[in-house]
């Protein structure tokens, strides 16, 4: 205090030249900052999906050849996609299931296309880290509730990819997809 | 102006270079005279060792880099055409394949030296903080590094090691896409963990010089945990030291020799011999052996955002261990407590190794969430509370005292000046 008012009355009552350099001190800190930070963000968005990888193209799929209680993979933007042809007993099964029973309810007629029940498509990655679900073949364990089985970490998924045993989250998500024909989809 | 530097050297090239960058003078100081307690045993070999580690790694990498090629198409082909048509291929591959684990095995064990002698305590928080902050440094390159050879387990460590950031909420995901570069680990992901893996270990070098500087202010600890009082308990670093780190060098490059030569692939992963697959994964996804404690901790948690937790938690907590332990006795040789339990929590951790080496069922699950709970007690709640109900061994009034035995040192009146100046 003593010091800035000897240092005011020095300049005949002008503010005290410390205050004009922290001002001075302030735009200029701030200035490099946002230059800083304007390069620092090209840098990190340079690191997210490139244009090629965003502009993957769908990937149509032909549903003739897959019988009830089979399922395929197919590769959809790098991500392994399940197409499962439910049998009548997998539907039922997995449209009964109490809400309340469930990690992350959900009913099944939300999570197929109102006609086409019988087929069910999903991101086949598990929720929990990552892996590829066993289920497709009938040979493959499916687990007790008779869709998937993660070999990494032991989560279950019903027929409908509800999530029904930890350690995953989450249910397996849907992809966006049509369907062209009764025998054919694009998912994309 | 400024007084300039005068170099004592008597070669008058050495002199001339000296005089304008003192930097003879600097090693003398550091490496040559350096005043080092007289009474290390060989676990105070293990940083050395460790520093020829990492020069050995950057110097075969180096090599390997000009074979091998980052791409999705031709990773795992290039690793092969390294194994078999380049000269020599096959040894400097092997080198640095095995030398990650003799890394981490070094390290592990200059670690638990820190903890066992108490070296992280005052003054050299900060010192045990930077080696921290290296081990971190060290497990990012050596899991990127893995992937790139490009095989199963390559592929399937990088899919849920990266996932795992897709634990925390809102960002999570958007964090994950970023790390790929893409919507799965593919080629975009292999280039750039390719270029970050040559770089860290260059970034190591910097924070491992920090390490060593901020070392050489605080000095070294040493086996009874005391601070040295005289010139009495110091020796000058060379030829002393010099010479001990050199018969520990001699034989942990010849354990090295013996791996590289007669069991390269007792560590690896029969999996990663074939090539990745995203359609496929393995019956058992299993990380390489320096990270099993880790991901034991992680499957013994049910919830997934609380084992990735639980899983950084157990290498962060090392950062405030200074501040956990409360006892003012750094050496466990008198602590009669906490010399019983360092080894029990030793033991929770190979125990929990041997978990994350087995799939998750039944006894290996239980033994896990009772090692994980063991783990954390041991730093959150017995470290804190044994510094206050322990009652430590008398302490020796110097180190010369037990090393020359009845000659002891000075009163401890003049001991105590020499301290005060440093």
């Amino acid at each position: 205090m003593a010091e800035s008012s000897a240092a005011s009355v020095a300049h005949h009552g002008h503010p005290p030249d410390v205050t004009k350099r922290d001002m001075l001190k302030l735009v200029a800190g701030a200035t490099a900052g946002i230059g800083v930070a304007a390069v620092a963000w090209s840098l990190i968005d340079y690191m997210n999906p490139a244009q090629d990888v965003l502009a993957l193209s769908a990937v149509e799929v032909d549903l003739n050849p897959i019988v009830a209680g089979q399922g395929i993979t197919v590769l959809w933007q790098g991500k392994p996609i399940f197409v499962r042809h439910r049998t009548p007993q997998e539907i039922k099964q997995a449209a009964d299931v109490p809400l309340n029973q469930l990690i992350e309810p959900q009913p099944d007629n939300a999570r197929v296309q109102p006609g086409h029940d019988q087929w069910i498509v999903l991101v086949g990655i598990c929720t929990h880290l990552g892996c590829v679900p066993l289920g497709n073949k009938s040979s493959d364990p499916r687990g007790e509730w008779g869709g998937w089985f993660c070999p990494c970490h032991g989560s279950q998924y019903d027929t409908s990819g509800r999530v029904r045993h930890g350690p995953a989250p989450a249910n397996l998500p849907v992809p966006p997809y049509a369907f062209e024909s009764d025998t054919k989809i694009k998912i994309g | 102006m400024a007084e300039q530097h005068k170099s004592e050297f008597a070669n008058p090239v050495i002199n001339w270079i000296d005089t304008r960058l003192p930097i003879f003078t600097m090693m003398q100081k550091e490496y040559g005279t350096f005043p080092t307690p007289k009474n290390f045993n060989y676990f105070w070999n293990f940083g050395a060792l460790a520093m020829v580690t990492l020069v050995i790694m950057i110097a075969t990498g180096i090599f390997l880099a000009m074979n091998y090629q980052p791409n999705t198409e031709l990773a795992f082909g290039s690793i092969q055409h390294i194994m078999r048509d380049v000269n020599y291929g096959w040894l400097i591959r092997y080198i640095h394949q095995n030398g990650a684990s003799m890394f981490f095995i070094v390290t592990y064990i200059h670690i638990f030296r820190g903890l066992y002698y108490g070296s992280y305590k005052k003054p050299r928080e900060l010192l045990w903080m930077i080696g921290v902050v290296i081990l971190l440094i060290m497990m990012a390159t050596a899991f990127m590094g893995y992937v790139l050879p490009w095989g199963q387990m390559s592929y399937w460590g990088a899919t849920v090691i990266t996932n795992l950031f897709s634990a925390f909420p809102i960002v999570g995901h958007p964090i994950v896409t970023w790390l790929w570069g893409g919507f799965s680990v593919d080629n975009p992901t292999l280039n750039r963990f390719f270029s970050l893996h040559y770089l860290l270990p260059f970034v190591l070098i910097g924070v491992v010089f920090l390490h060593v500087a901020a070392l050489h202010i605080v000095g070294s600890n040493n086996p009874l945990g005391i601070d040295v009082k005289s010139p009495q308990d110091t020796l000058p670093f060379h030829p002393y030291y010099t010479v001990k780190d050199s018969v520990g060098v001699c034989v942990f490059l010849g354990i090295f020799a013996a791996v590289v030569f007669f069991a390269p692939n007792m560590l690896g992963d029969p999996n990663n011999f074939i090539p990745a697959n995203p359609l496929q994964t393995p019956a058992d996804i299993v990380p390489e052996w320096y990270f099993l404690p880790y991901y034991a901790i992680l499957r013994s948690v049910p919830d997934k955002l609380l084992g990735v937790c639980m899983l950084f938690g157990s290498i962060l907590i090392l950062f405030v261990l200074p501040w956990l332990d409360t006892s003012p006795v750094r050496s466990a040789r008198f602590r009669p407590i906490y010399r019983q339990i360092i080894w029990v929590w030793l033991l929770a951790v190979v125990v929990l190794g041997i978990c994350g080496a087995h799939k998750p069922e039944g006894i290996w699950v239980l033994l896990s969430r009772v090692c994980t709970l063991y783990y954390f007690l041991h730093f959150l709640v017995i470290l804190p509370l044994l510094g206050k109900l322990e009652r430590p061994l008398p302490l020796p009034e110097s180190i010369s005292r037990p090393v020359i035995g009845g000659g002891g040192p000075m009163p401890s009146g003049a001991a105590a000046k020499p301290m005060e100046k440093a």
